[in-house]
């Protein structure tokens, strides 16, 4: 038989079998997340290793979000300003700068670096935990590595992502000064006066909410690729890299919906 | 202490344990002996409820191990120790906070001071106590295992299950390691269950052996009469098992 005749045969099994993939990770993730939900506000909580983990996930991406938040800000500036001044609206550079960024680029690309910082690293470090026995020698000593382990990192990405947003919004509005400094010459006092004159509460309400939920779904596929990881150092890598991926693609997903909801919501 | 009563486990077609029966007493150490793959370690973590069988009973200390509550079950393996084949140190620990996250857990009345003591003691019965500040890390294979036995005795268990405590390791620690699991188990009066396909090890630690083949208990008694054996499958095992070890003991020279 020729290899193509081959493939083609396999091909429908193959779709199939990830179609399968796909459903089983669905209905997993959702089993997984139930069980952060009835784990979560039971004790012993284990407010130290929150606090570790808050530490470390802030420390490991402030780097990185430090340089997006300011480059985000600067393009966004420089990139827009020729098409506003080309229509006379070169005045709302500042406004359409922070609107933009607390709206939704700030969120977004925060959580998606944070994705692949941190949803990778819960996934090697659980999945590597889960190869050397780790996670069952803390079962066989009557400890729930479920809360220990896992609830414990949900909870860190859920407080820390927010902060770390609020942070790149923060840069975000300094770098598109610098652009629009540098094009235009605009003070610093009359820029943050038109970019605080044009933000509003609800402005940043929708923004810090989604990344309330784009923290949770970083922290629970992390933790759900890692936590189940199978097949040894092969398995390491595998748990790390799909963590990224699915992460960033539910990620983008919610924020499609949330988007939309949030617009029906404040639109009415 | 355990009574294992007819039990099957197997991983989709494969049968690892077919229906198997074992009886351990009270202050016994049993050797289970068998090749790669014939479920030893399956049954250790079978013991613990790590995995569940198909079918069959575990009673450990009098409890039906499949029937209890979850927190019944914990409150069991508080008095249970693991020595896990590669250790499974906790390698974001350091040797203290290894030995010290069972005490803190399940003797949440104990002081910090008792505590201490108690991580020094353990670690002076395996004559690491220089390792304390240490991370797994810069520990070599028998340190960990070491350690990994000194976590295991701290919590005082009742029962220990050894999966492969020697593997691994060269036959100068194999020995010190057997003989350190043998000299606790006097000190401490615990009943222990080792796989291995150690027979130094063995020899050591256990007057009982236990050999299984293909899921099947095939033979259930002496360590001495088992090594004089005139059954094929057992002398053909500890034959190669003598010679791995003469060589293991060659290279190691």
């Amino acid at each position: 038989m020729k290899q193509e005749d081959i493939k083609e045969k396999e091909n429908p099994q193959i779709f199939g079998k990830s179609i399968s993939e796909f459903f089983e990770t669905i209905a997993g993730l959702t089993f997984f997340a139930l069980g952060f939900f009835k784990e979560v506000f039971l004790p012993p909580y284990e407010f130290a290793e929150i606090k570790k983990h808050i530490e470390d996930l802030g420390i490991k991406t402030l780097p990185i979000v430090t340089v997006t938040g300011f480059i985000i800000g600067l393009v966004l500036a420089m990139q827009s300003e020729p098409v506003l001044v080309r229509f006379g609206a070169g005045s709302f550079l500042p406004s359409m700068v922070s609107l933009s960024v607390v709206r939704e680029l700030g969120p977004v690309l925060t959580a998606l670096i944070f994705a692949g910082r941190v949803s990778s690293g819960i996934g090697a470090e659980l999945s590597s935990m889960r190869v050397t026995e780790q996670i069952d020698a803390m079962e066989v000593s009557a400890v729930n590595p479920f809360r220990f382990l896992v609830v414990t990192r949900i909870l860190a990405c859920v407080i820390i992502l927010p902060i770390l947003t609020l942070y790149v919004n923060f840069l975000a509005v300094i770098g598109g000064f610098l652009a629009i400094f540098l094009s235009q010459g605009m003070h610093f006092k009359m820029y943050i006066t038109t970019v605080f004159k044009s933000l509003e509460f609800t402005d940043f309400l929708p923004g810090l909410g989604k990344t309330l939920i784009f923290g949770f779904i970083v922290g629970i596929v992390g933790s759900y690729k890692g936590y189940n990881a199978t097949n040894g150092t092969v398995g390491v890598g595998r748990a790390s890299t799909s963590a990224v991926v699915m992460a960033s693609l539910l990620i983008l997903i919610t924020d499609m919906v949330l988007v939309r909801i949030t617009v029906m919501i404040w639109n009415s | 202490m355990v009574e294992v009563k007819n039990l099957t486990k197997r991983f989709e077609d494969h049968v690892v344990l077919d229906d198997i029966s074992l009886d351990v007493k009270k202050g016994e150490n049993a050797v289970v002996f068998g090749r790669s793959g014939t479920g030893k370690s399956v049954l250790l973590k079978c013991i613990v409820k790590l995995l569940i069988p198909e079918s069959g009973e575990i009673i450990v200390d009098g409890n039906s191990i499949f029937d209890i509550k979850m927190k019944d079950l914990n409150e069991l393996r508080k008095s249970i120790g693991f020595l896990f084949q590669g250790s499974a140190l906790y390698d974001s620990m350091s040797v203290r906070e290894n030995l010290e996250f069972p005490l803190i857990r399940n003797k949440k009345s104990m002081s910090a001071e008792e505590r201490q003591e108690k991580v020094i003691k353990a670690l002076q019965d395996v004559s690491l106590e220089d390792a304390i500040n240490k991370m797994p890390d810069e520990l070599s294979g028998g340190m960990k295992k070491r350690i990994g036995l000194a976590r295991t005795i701290i919590s005082e268990p009742k029962l220990i299950l050894y999966d492969e405590p020697t593997t691994g390791l060269d036959p100068i620690t194999v020995k010190e390691i057997s003989q350190l699991i043998n000299d606790l188990q006097k000190k401490l009066n615990v009943t222990s269950i080792v796989v291995t396909h150690d027979l130094l090890c063995a020899q050591i630690i256990s007057e009982r052996a236990v050999v299984l083949n293909e899921g099947k208990i095939i033979y259930d008694g002496g360590l001495d009469e088992l090594t004089t054996s005139n059954d094929e499958f057992l002398k053909d095992f500890f034959t190669n098992e003598n010679v791995q070890a003469k060589n293991r003991s060659v290279n190691g020279k």
